[in-house]
């Protein structure tokens, strides 16, 4: 990863927004903070309704909190219209406009900004190379393949040179594989121009991929923020762990708390270390997450043990459904080789390893 | 035996020719109703007055020859009839403010309309439609309540001091374009309601995150992608407004002529039908001028979408 300076781009204190009045109304966000730093890939994440598209309209300009701060380089835009602020948008549905062409659509922001002609020019030129769209700078927009309406969209909110460019689920409408293709250019386009990318998508693959951090989101609230990596392995909340990937519950009781590392003893009996969120003091009794392809399968006797109720083929992997003896349900998923028979059946009764450091004490 | 080109050939024959039979009806209406009459029309102005109303059987282009021109009666010389010009001008000024005045006014109502949430946009659709259920005659004689001196308008601005004797808005160019643009706004608010309701506003949020302010986002963004609205409304009140009849007469006190009160005349007082109908023509003519010249000037700088 590479390093980040430690400034931050934007700012979001205490931030709520309530849509309605009276007893009609919705908290969409309830005092969310969170910090993004410079020229980093920040992603927000969560299901829909979770507040993520909400907080992207606020950073915006195009609604207004109800109460809290938004700091760009340290000073409050909340109250600024969006034509007064530094941050260009990428929308969900493109939003480009109709009766421009390509060109007249990229060259727009510019244009409002009072640019000289020439500038214009020369920048939308630029842009127009930056997303492989230099054949079709006279095309409407209506004329062109979504995933070329996509690039255009970036180019127009990128070549006023935002401070911070904020993308509203813009993958959604594309097909799988140019979604991938997508995936790798945002990848790219952010390296090259260096600004500060706000992404909000509800796609859990998507934000690991992409995003240098993510935060993730659930009812208007901000559960966790991290490096992919930690949302993955280090879920703080079962909302988090369930959310991004496929996991397995299993309560424990928990002791032997320091260190950022616990033991918990299983229903079956055997004792396995987990690590513990920091700054956080775990009761008696805990939810531990093991994510399936960090168990294994074995013949003999493992940390827990089942029965093998289900073998999903997957491919590139395998997902065996195994009940355990105290009645809760597990899945590991394991490696597929071309070579190497798979070895279990339907009915058999199997032992689960769990790794070193493969379990996280939850916060809940 | 036929090729296959040639059955392919005869059946789209048959086809064009049932497209014909099965239209035939409308188009004999349309024949009648339409082009007859106006046929009728054409015909009476190349012919002579009868002496009470009603045309001679005889050519004559005097009629043409009257719509701007006048003949002296002792010289026979030709010069060119102030008057009429002086009406068509006028009538032509009218009809144009009126479009411009129910367009400042009808534009942002259809805005306001737009924006309104799903259901109430119902309801401000059929407040805009309820004075169509009421009489023109009756309309334009709610307006004279209004404005006349003993009207609402003056009577209020007396009780509170602002003026000290009514203010004459009755039989004045203003009563006529207050009562036009009123009669004639929903002409212009239900064409760019519609195109205005088909606006995509993620399109105006889009623009005012590319730091277009208000004023620019209006202009460049909603008007552009409004006008095919705005060109319909501007046509669906100027064409009726330069015929305009009874709104003139009563609110302007027949004081001054318009087109219709001209055209009127040479139908009753005047008994000269056939300058009436080349007066008609003439204003048909007009009317069709100025669409065209329109509607190629804003198609050229326009949006074509859609």
């Amino acid at each position: 990863m590479p390093d980040k300076p430690d400034r931050n781009a934007i700012e979001v204190v205490n931030v709520s927004k309530i849509f309605g009045s009276g007893e009609g109304q919705v908290a969409a966000l309830d005092k969310v903070s969170v910090s993004i730093r410079e020229n980093e890939f920040f992603t927000l994440l969560g299901p829909s309704g979770c507040g993520k598209t909400t907080l992207l309209r606020l950073i915006a300009g195009f609604d207004f909190p109800t109460a809290g701060e938004i700091l760009l380089y340290g000073q409050d835009i909340a109250p600024l219209p969006p034509f007064k602020r530094p941050v260009n948008t990428v929308f969900q549905s493109y939003a480009l406009f109709p009766h421009m062409t390509v060109a007249d659509n990229i060259g727009f922001g510019l244009e409002m900004l009072g640019k000289p002609k020439a500038e214009i020019k020369a920048r939308v030129a630029e842009m127009l190379k930056l997303v492989k769209m230099e054949a079709l700078a006279g095309r409407r927009t209506g004329q062109i393949s979504g995933g070329q309406q996509q690039r255009v969209a970036l180019a127009r909110a990128l070549a006023p040179q935002p401070k911070v460019l904020l993308l509203d689920e813009p993958l959604s409408a594309l097909d799988y594989k140019l979604r991938k293709e997508m995936q790798i250019e945002l990848k790219r386009l952010q390296n090259e121009t260096g600004i500060t990318f706000i992404f909000v998508t509800h796609d859990q693959e998507e934000a690991l991929t992409m995003s240098d951090r993510i935060a993730v989101m659930s009812s208007g609230k901000i559960l966790q923020v991290g490096s992919p990596w930690d949302i993955y392995d280090k879920p703080a909340e079962r909302f988090v762990a369930d959310f991004i990937g496929e996991t397995n519950f299993l309560t424990a009781a928990i002791s032997d708390v320091g260190n950022g590392k616990a033991r918990a003893t299983l229903k079956s009996g055997a004792t396995i270390e987990a690590t513990v969120a920091e700054g956080f003091q775990p009761k008696d009794n805990a939810t531990v997450v093991v994510r399936p392809e960090h168990a294994k399968l074995t013949k003999d006797k493992g940390d827990l043990s089942g029965t093998v109720e289900n073998i999903v083929y997957f491919g590139t992997d395998t997902h065996i459904h195994v009940r355990l003896d105290s009645g809760e349900a597990f899945t590991v998923r394991q490696q597929n080789t071309r070579s190497a028979g798979f070895g279990f059946e339907r009915d058999d009764k199997v032992g689960i390893l769990i790794g070193n450091d493969a379990a996280q004490v939850l916060r809940d | 035996m036929a090729t296959a080109e040639e059955v392919a050939k005869a059946a789209e024959r048959r086809e064009v020719r049932d497209r014909w039979l099965l239209s035939a009806p409308a188009l004999l209406v349309i024949l009648l109703a339409a082009t007859g009459p106006l046929l009728i029309v054409v015909v009476y102005s190349f012919l002579a007055p009868g002496p009470y109303g009603d045309v001679k059987w005889q050519f004559s282009s005097d009629a043409w020859t009257s719509v701007f021109l006048e003949r002296d009666i002792f010289d026979d010389t030709l010069s060119l009839a102030a008057a009429h010009v002086t009406i068509f001008l006028r009538s032509i000024k009218l009809a144009a403010v009126t479009t411009l005045a129910t367009l400042a006014l009808g534009f942002p109502t259809a805005y306001f309309m737009a924006t309104r949430s799903e259901k109430t946009r119902d309801l401000w659709l059929f407040l805009i439609t309820i004075p169509f259920w009421t009489n023109l005659l009756i309309r334009t004689f709610a307006v004279l309540q209004i404005i006349r001196n003993e009207g609402i308008i003056n009577t209020i601005l007396l009780k509170l001091g602002i003026v000290s004797a009514p203010v004459q808005i009755l039989y004045t160019d203003t009563a006529i374009l207050i009562g036009m643009a009123y009669v004639y706004l929903p002409l212009m608010v239900l064409p760019i309601y519609a195109s205005m309701e088909k606006l995509d506003f993620r399109l105006v949020e889009a623009g005012y995150d590319l730091y277009a302010t208000r004023f620019k986002v209006l202009w460049k963004i909603i008007f552009p992608l409004v006008k095919p609205g705005v060109i319909a409304g501007s046509i669906l009140v100027f064409i009726p407004a330069l015929g305009a009849y009874v709104t003139p007469s009563i609110l302007g006190g027949g004081k001054n002529m318009m087109l219709s009160n001209l055209i009127e005349l040479q139908f009753g007082q005047g008994r000269n039908w056939p300058l009436g109908s080349a007066l008609s023509i003439t204003v048909m003519i007009i009317v069709m001028v100025a669409l065209l010249a329109y509607v190629r000037n804003a198609g050229k700088s326009g949006v074509r979408h859609g």
